[in-house]
């Protein structure tokens, strides 16, 4: 909790650093000053959600420690044990026993610190990831509307799963290979300056070489590995959009189209991915060059030194030896740098997901709405999606507790944006929604939703049971309830003829239900509840008129004394309401009953007689 | 899985270098130490100065031949890995699309994505590890223990006891861990499904106020994943430990016997060291060895998910491949006006897993352009029926006819081409207008744009928008409302002028002065189009020329408006719910 608490601060903080681009509320700009930001940024971000698990990072430390000590400890015994064996009949079988039991318990100890240290750093890698996908996905459930509506679903699932899943990939070489890497390093050179300061120092001197060839392969790697990821993501994307709507593709033979679209985007994938993976893979071999370039130096200022007696054959060959030993971490720290690379890029674009600005924070003091007695208003409201096409203009509404709004308009006329604004799922431009009289920015989010039962004409199901599905908005819910609900709606005759009833399962997107049948689902779900506000948005287009007759019934039932919006086409649906908001292009046109809005002869009775116009 | 392997074919010259290069490497590697006994031979032994900067000269070229073949093999395997990874990711895709909904249903879009995605990203990096290693390390492994005999036979074979011990080492772990690696995708697919879902219902989930128990639930998932990635991880962690202890065991008993051999004087003490320091050659091959087949072990995994994708076959088989000529069909049965355009016969229609037939007994005929109006409950099987047509699905019994013509003769693409669909669902795809208007017909000329736009009712926001037809559509057509996607997926529908139009409820998001417009004009602007219109309004099918009324699955009458009304007691009510009786009759 405490963490994710900092971290929100951090957000918090962050935005409040840069207040003049968070209010002009220009992303781009806002993105490249991230962008600027992010390579420094993320490996700190990283570091800190790290740092939660210090103590583990230690306990991993230490036996990367004793691992690489006992690893060199090893060869020295089995060297001392060699210069027990001289030759025939001079060979020390007691002192070579005593040293091969040292040499038995210090292997099994390497042994088993190494196991534990491999499952430590396991440990902290899924942890650290799993914090971060939380956290992305945490942020995901804060993210205004705007943000989902406008973003392909594909990358931002992209993100969420396949980012953080190359990220954990890095991570976890780091952790294993760059703790031994380090530690094995340190302690050769150790031993290496104990022998010989001066070559000790000659292979310092030349090492550092390797790891500038590394970081300029490992920066221009960097690039092609965002490239990659970026693509990959356009790749998510496409594939999404088109499996989930294989009909349409099917019905127009469009096939072949979205194959050349997806191999397009592949072909370019094939480009940046053989440059990432190429870049990457000869860090390795340039590093061994510039090992071997040290080994050969090793030998050849060590050979010199034993022409003139500074070092014997015997120290020299133990040189040699640790000269390898200590570039190998190269190798593998290098092999590390480009993993972590393509780790850091990635977790780049995880954090720009974290990035982006939430929903405007509740006020301290909003107060939570009780059960709202049900007046609404609307009070001057200005909104617009794009700054360029305006929507709603100077929009005035004032609805009184228990009444029937139908709003209804030719499509596009801004009926859902309406809806949009009430549930506040969108804030207004300028201007307010009232409802009980207060300003709905004042009251917590959940209280005003709480309010509202909402029906969609977009039939959303979450993949699980039917009776979870009624259940969502009371999760508590008896099983009499759930029935009454579905009852109520007349879902309850279908779902007993599924195969599991209740219990039957409803698969990704409702697949295996009719529209219709998620509707009334839906509605159930509704029915549940029952808030003291509802909102219909076309809620019963797929469902047959005489269930939805039927339906009606219940709704009526449910609608007294409840505010109610429909925003509906069916002439049934509008003839009873007690007040209809005849829109156009964002502006409420007519307002009025039925019968006085066909008396007037205006706009609203156009719309009507126009249905029976012969066709 | 191993059918995956085809795909590099392509790459075989890259594929068969790229090892070979690596080996010739390997073995620069294993002169080194020769060349460095060289030195301390002769160069130290002679005091000679020249031969050491000499042989000093011979280990860089080596390093340098060394990195040129390297670099070569790398570039090589990361070609062909790449164009590996990039011909399945096409050829799985273009498999995909050649599925009908029903299994793509089955599978799941969720895991098709990270299918087509991660496991394909996993197995191509696989495939790069491979290329490079898979001589490389067994060569050197091998290479030692041939040495190992060249010193003494009788201390080779500690060698020969080992390296089987280090390799049942190794395969256990993958085996056991291979079928763990799939847990944890498919687990990870878990939690895919859970961030899709949220993305796409996020209105839902706010209305409901369901946030704080959906990311209850995103961490239950992810504490599972994590879970199960950590016991795998635990099993994989045993490998370096586990070969580290049974080499130097190994090497304890090799100094030890080698103790007593040189006791007896049947080795020298510089063989012992040569022994044991072959031992330790084997134990950082292995390391490599072992991170090798981790991923081969990860890659295995998803290898086997991609081909079971492969595996899967489209029910929607295509038994024809040529192109049928109608007018043939239509003469053999005489005059061809006189065949009916779409014919259902005794036909039955059962889901897959389905317990009972969605339709039953559906037999009636639509001729050229007449309007056929489908009218029924929920779940009554209109859109099934529809469906049927294009065939999205197959018939179980019974026959579907288009011209007289056995739907299941024609080559699918032939038949798709005569229909239009509108779908339920009105999605667009990201792109312009313009793109998503020419999908059924890729050559379609803006005045045939623009005519289907006219007559579906999209024409006049068009023109408001100052872009036309390049106005931008973002993926699912989310920029526009229901009821303007509505319309353009009808206008999408007209453009390619199709035989038979199939509007799937596709009005319920027009008001009704747009969907009256809209029938209109479909009926002047379409004189020989075979229309269906799949409808709960009455309004909207009143003026067919025939009616077909479903009820569960049953076609519980056919016929026009009047005679319905009179005759059929399920579309009277349907009709009075809707209407007064007044309006039934207004234009009766």
């Amino acid at each position: 909790m405490a963490e994710k608490r900092k971290e929100n601060a951090n957000v918090r903080n962050e935005q409040a650093r840069k207040p003049a681009a968070a209010e002009a509320g220009a992303a781009g700009t806002k993105k490249q000053a991230a962008r600027l930001l992010q390579h420094s940024s993320t490996v700190k971000r990283v570091l800190a959600y790290i740092g939660n698990y210090k103590w583990w990072v230690l306990v991993s430390l230490i036996l990367a420690a004793v691992t690489v000590a006992a690893t060199l400890y090893a060869p020295i015994l089995v060297g001392n044990a060699v210069d027990l064996i001289i030759a025939p009949g001079n060979v020390d079988f007691a002192g070579i026993r005593s040293i091969l039991y040292r040499m038995a318990v210090v292997v099994a100890v390497t042994g088993a610190a190494q196991w534990l240290m491999n499952h430590i750093n396991n440990r902290i890698t899924y942890q650290v990831v799993k914090d971060i996908r939380t956290r992305a996905f945490d942020h995901l459930e804060v993210l205004p509307l705007r943000y989902i509506d406008s973003h392909p679903s594909g990358d931002v699932i992209s993100r969420i799963i396949a980012d953080i899943d190359q990220f954990s990939e890095g991570l976890l070489m780091g952790f294993t290979q760059l703790f031994t890497g380090v530690i094995t390093i340190l302690g050769t050179l150790g031993f290496m300056f104990v022998i010989d300061p001066v070559i000790a120092a000659v292979v310092v001197v030349v090492t550092p070489v390797s790891l500038v060839v590394a970081s300029y392969i490992a920066k221009k790697t960097y690039v092609m590995f965002k490239k990659q990821s970026e693509t990959r993501g356009e790749l998510t994307s496409l594939v999404d959009e088109m499996l989930g709507n294989q009909k349409v593709v099917q019905a127009f033979g469009h096939e072949a189209e979205v194959q050349a679209q997806f191999e397009e985007i592949n072909e370019r994938l094939r480009g940046y991915s053989l440059r990432a993976t190429f870049f990457s893979s000869i860090t390795n071999p340039c590093t061994r060059f510039v090992n071997s370039l040290v080994y050969a130096s090793v030998g050849i200022v060590g050979a010199l030194a034993a022409v003139r007696g500074y070092l014997s054959v015997g120290q020299l060959s133990i040189f040699l030896s640790y000269a390898n030993q200590y570039t190998k971490p190269f190798n593998e720290i290098s092999g590390v740098v480009t993993e972590l690379q393509n780790a850091l890029a990635s977790a780049a674009r995880v954090f720009e997901l974290i990035d982006e600005e939430p929903l405007t924070p509740e006020p301290a003091d909003a107060a939570d709405l009780q059960r709202a007695d049900g007046s609404v208003a609307m009070d001057h409201v200005y909104f617009s999606y794009r700054k360029d096409v305006k929507l709603i203009e100077n929009f005035n509404l004032d609805v009184k507790p228990g009444q029937r709004i139908a709003i209804v308009g030719p499509t596009g006329c801004g009926k859902s944006t309406v809806i949009n604004l009430l549930m506040r799922f969108y804030d207004v431009d300028s201007g307010a929604v009232r409802v009980d009289g207060h300003d709905v920015r004042q009251m917590t989010r959940r209280s005003l939703r709480a309010n509202y039962g909402m029906v969609l004409q977009e039939t959303w199901l979450k993949s699980g049971t039917i009776r979870e599905n009624i259940a969502y908005g009371k999760p508590d819910a008896t099983e009499e309830e759930v029935i009454r609900a579905a009852k109520e709606a007349h879902a309850h005759s279908f779902i007993r003829r599924m195969p599991q009833g209740y219990d039957t399962v409803i698969s990704e997107d409702g697949g295996n239900l009719s529209q219709g049948q998620k509707q009334l689902l839906c509605i159930a779900r509704v029915m549940l509840c029952l808030p003291p506000m509802l909102i219909l948005d076309e809620a019963t287009s797929s469902i047959d008129t005489r269930t939805e007759i039927r339906i009606q019934k219940a709704f009526a039932r449910m609608m007294e004394g409840r505010t109610s919006f429909i925003v509906a086409h069916r002439l049934s649906t509008i003839r009873e309401a007690d007040m209809i908001l005849v829109m156009r292009d964002g502006h409420i046109v007519e307002q009025g009953k039925h019968g006085e809005l066909l008396a007037r002869g205006g706009f609203y009775a156009q719309l009507y007689n126009s249905q029976f116009a012969s066709t | 899985m191993w059918k995956l392997l085809k795909y590099l074919k392509k790459y075989k010259l890259e594929s068969i270098l790229a090892p070979l290069l690596k080996m010739t490497e390997a073995a620069f590697d294993l002169l080194v130490p020769l060349v460095m006994a060289q030195i301390i031979d002769v160069g130290i032994h002679n005091r000679d100065s020249g031969q050491i900067l000499k042989m000093g000269g011979v280990l860089v070229l080596l390093g340098l031949l060394g990195l040129a073949f390297s670099l070569t093999a790398q570039y090589f395997s990361a070609k062909a890995a790449v164009g590996f990874g990039t011909g399945v990711r096409n050829e799985l895709f273009r498999h995909i699309n050649s599925l009908s909904y029903r299994e793509i249903d089955t599978i799941g879009t969720s895991t098709l994505i990270t299918r087509i995605t991660s496991d394909i990203n996993q197995v191509q990096s696989g495939v790069n590890l491979v290329l490079r290693l898979f001589l490389r390390s067994p060569f050197i492994v091998f290479g030692a223990m041939v040495m190992a005999f060249t010193v003494n036979a009788r201390a080779a074979m500690i060698f020969v006891v080992t390296i089987p011990l280090l390799s049942v080492v190794v395969f256990g772990v993958l085996l056991v861990s291979m079928p763990l690696y799939k847990k944890v995708q498919r687990q990870l697919d878990r939690v895919l499904l859970t961030t899709r879902e949220n993305l796409l219902g996020a209105r839902v989930v706010r209305a409901f106020n369901r946030q704080p128990d959906e990311i209850t639930k995103f961490d239950e998932e992810n504490d599972l994943l994590v879970r199960s990635q950590i016991f795998v991880g635990k099993v994989s962690a045993l490998m370096n430990p586990a070969t580290y202890i049974i080499i130097n065991a190994a090497t304890i008993v090799l100094v030890w016997t080698g103790a007593w051999q040189v006791d007896e004087g049947v080795i020298t003490q510089g063989e012992v060291v040569a022994l044991v320091n072959y031992m330790s050659q084997i134990l950082v091959e292995l390391v490599k060895l072992a991170n090798l087949i981790i991923t081969i072990s990860k890659s295995l995994a998803c290898a086997n998910r991609i081909s079971a994708v492969f595996d899967v076959e489209g029910s929607i088989v295509e038994k024809n491949h040529d192109r049928i000529g109608t007018k043939a069909a239509g003469a053999a049965a005489g005059d061809a006006a006189a065949v009916p355009k779409v014919e259902f016969a005794g036909m039955d229609f059962c889901y897959a897993g389905a317990k009972e037939a969605s339709l039953n007994g559906i037999s009636f005929a639509a001729m050229s352009g007449q309007t056929i109006g489908v009218i029924g409950g929920t779940g009554s099987g209109k859109s099934t029926l529809v469906n049927l047509i294009p065939r999205f699905y197959d018939a179980t019994e019974g026959t579907v006819r288009v011209d007289g013509t056995d739907v299941k003769e024609y080559p699918v693409g032939q038949l798709r081409e005569k229909i239009g669909v509108v779908p339920q669902k009105a999605v667009l795809f990201k792109g312009t207008l313009g793109e998503n208007m020419r999908w059924g017909k890729p050559d379609a000329t803006d005045e045939e744009i623009y005519e289907a736009l006219d007559i579906a009712q999209a024409r006049e926001f068009v023109d408001s928008k100052e872009q036309g037809l390049d106005l931008p559509i973002e993926q699912g057509g989310r920029n526009l409302s229901g009821g303007q996607r509505q319309r353009l997926t009808i206008a999408r529908a007209l453009v390619r002028r199709p035989e038979i139009l199939i509007l799937d409820d596709s009005a319920s998001a027009l008001d009704f002065a747009t969907d009256a417009a809209l029938r209109k004009a479909i009926r002047e602007n379409t004189k020989n189009m075979t229309v269906f219109l799949v409808s709960q309004r009455a309004t909207t099918i009143r003026n067919a020329d025939r009616i077909l009324v479903l009820d569960d699955g049953q076609l519980v009458g056919q016929g026009t408006h009047e005679e319905l009304f009179e005759t059929c007691e399920v579309y009277r009510e349907i009709c009075l719910s809707q209407l007064s009786e007044k309006e039934v009759r207004a234009h009766g």
